[in-house]
């Protein structure tokens, strides 16, 4: 994710100091991953640097986190142009789980196991997910549909896997 | 393999050929009251088998299922169908209600059938609808309900007995997602209120999600994820 053109894109609804940009950013999009201080930071700096940003008031007490940011009007034509320009698909043709399974037929080891666990892991992820959803807003049951989906896909295609482990025992082997 | 201690629900080596098919080849499965455990496992693998067996539906060959230390398989008839009635509830993928009755007369049938008053069943059904958020379609039949409120009406019918194991085979498969999770949330919430245990034949992970713990069955044999991982 482009922590620059989110932290713009907060910002377009009104100035706002270093912090208040950390905090709204977890609050909205941090999830299980708060952005650190010295990220928001430099990432601000970068963002003046460029005109994107600009400091619209410094309040006594000193310090970087005392700064006052304002989105300018290249900043707002930024965010837009990044609204704007669709997100590529991964392409998810480099898979960890893909390897292993082909790994574990070449050297005749239990490539069935390895589905099984990985489902249960899988499954571990969606059952928090689960739970989280059910406990939280419609902001937080959307992020962790968005999750539950992909895990989802990958348990489809490891479910499909399984149903073909002989076949591709025969492709790799061959 | 061994139990877990205090299990509510245990089958060893369970094995049943139908013909020429193996449907299960020494499956083991364990439940603890209020434990939602999933069962998964590719199309054709024995997973229905196996929910029938515990069941008490189905007779396998050989094997042995203990319900609260009562020996299943070797139980008469009448003796299953008693502790099915009593003790067991059932959702599958289609609701099964009876198209002649109401909403409320589908929910309190299972009481009637065990001998209560119309009034105390009905009454009693309904506090089981209020729950499952279909207390409004009480005079309704089922032609005239969403396949989600027909489901989660045969949810409040299964749980109306109280029983102490609630059999859901595929209870979401006929509904799009949201009716389904809706139905997965109000059937485990109900169910983990009253301390059953819920065995969840299901094919979706996101259905097996609302699970405790899972086992996989494949080619008739069962796999329990929790103690191998």
């Amino acid at each position: 994710m482009s922590i620059g053109h989110t932290l713009l894109g907060l910002l377009e609804s009104g100035p706002r100091h270093g912090y208040d940009l950390k905090r709204a950013f977890d609050e909205k999009f941090g999830h299980d991953r708060p952005l650190h201080y010295g990220q928001v930071y430099s990432t601000m700096s970068r963002l003046l640097k460029n005109g994107l940003v600009e400091v619209d008031g410094i309040e006594a007490g000193g310090g970087p986190e005392r700064k006052r940011y304002a989105i300018t009007e290249a900043g707002i034509t930024d965010v837009e142009r990044w609204l704007a320009t669709p997100e590529k698909p991964e392409p998810y043709l480099q898979s960890t789980l893909y390897t292993k399974v082909v790994l574990a037929l070449l050297t005749r080891r239990d490539a069935g196991d390895i589905l099984d666990t990985q489902r249960s892991e899988h499954l571990r992820s969606m059952r928090i997910l689960t739970d989280r959803k059910r406990k939280g807003d419609l902001a937080d049951q959307l992020i962790c549909d968005h999750a539950l989906f992909h895990l989802e896909a990958d348990l489809r295609w490891l479910e499909l896997t399984a149903a073909r482990l002989d076949k591709l025992r025969e492709a790799v082997t061959r | 393999m061994t139990h877990p201690a205090g299990s509510l629900l245990i089958a060893q080596d369970l094995r049943k050929t139908y013909g020429p098919t193996t449907a299960l080849d020494g499956a083991e499965f364990s439940i603890h009251p209020g434990e939602v455990v999933a069962v998964m496992g590719p199309s054709g693998s024995g997973k229905s088998t196996l929910l029938h067996c515990l069941a008490g539906i189905v007779t396998p060959d050989s094997g042995s299922i203990t319900y609260n230390g009562r020996e299943v398989t070797s139980m008469s008839d009448s003796e299953r169908s008693a502790l099915r009635r009593s003790e067991f509830g059932f959702v599958f993928q289609f609701g099964q209600l009876v198209p002649e009755l109401t909403c409320v007369e589908n929910v309190a049938l299972p009481l009637r059938l065990n001998g209560s008053s119309r009034k105390a069943a009905e009454r009693t059904a309904l506090g089981w609808m209020e729950r499952l958020e279909v207390d409004d379609l009480r005079k309704k039949r089922p032609g005239e309900v969403s396949g989600g409120q027909g489901q989660r009406v045969a949810v409040a019918r299964a749980l109306v007995t109280d029983p102490r194991v609630l059999f859901a085979d595929e209870p979401t498969g006929a509904l799009d997602s949201l009716n389904g999770e809706r139905v997965m949330e109000l059937l485990t919430e109900a169910a983990r209120s009253t301390n059953a245990a819920v065995v969840l034949v299901t094919h979706e992970a996101r259905v097996a999600a609302y699970s405790d713990r899972e086992i996989v069955v494949r080619d008739g044999r069962s796999r329990d994820m929790e103690r191998v991982v």
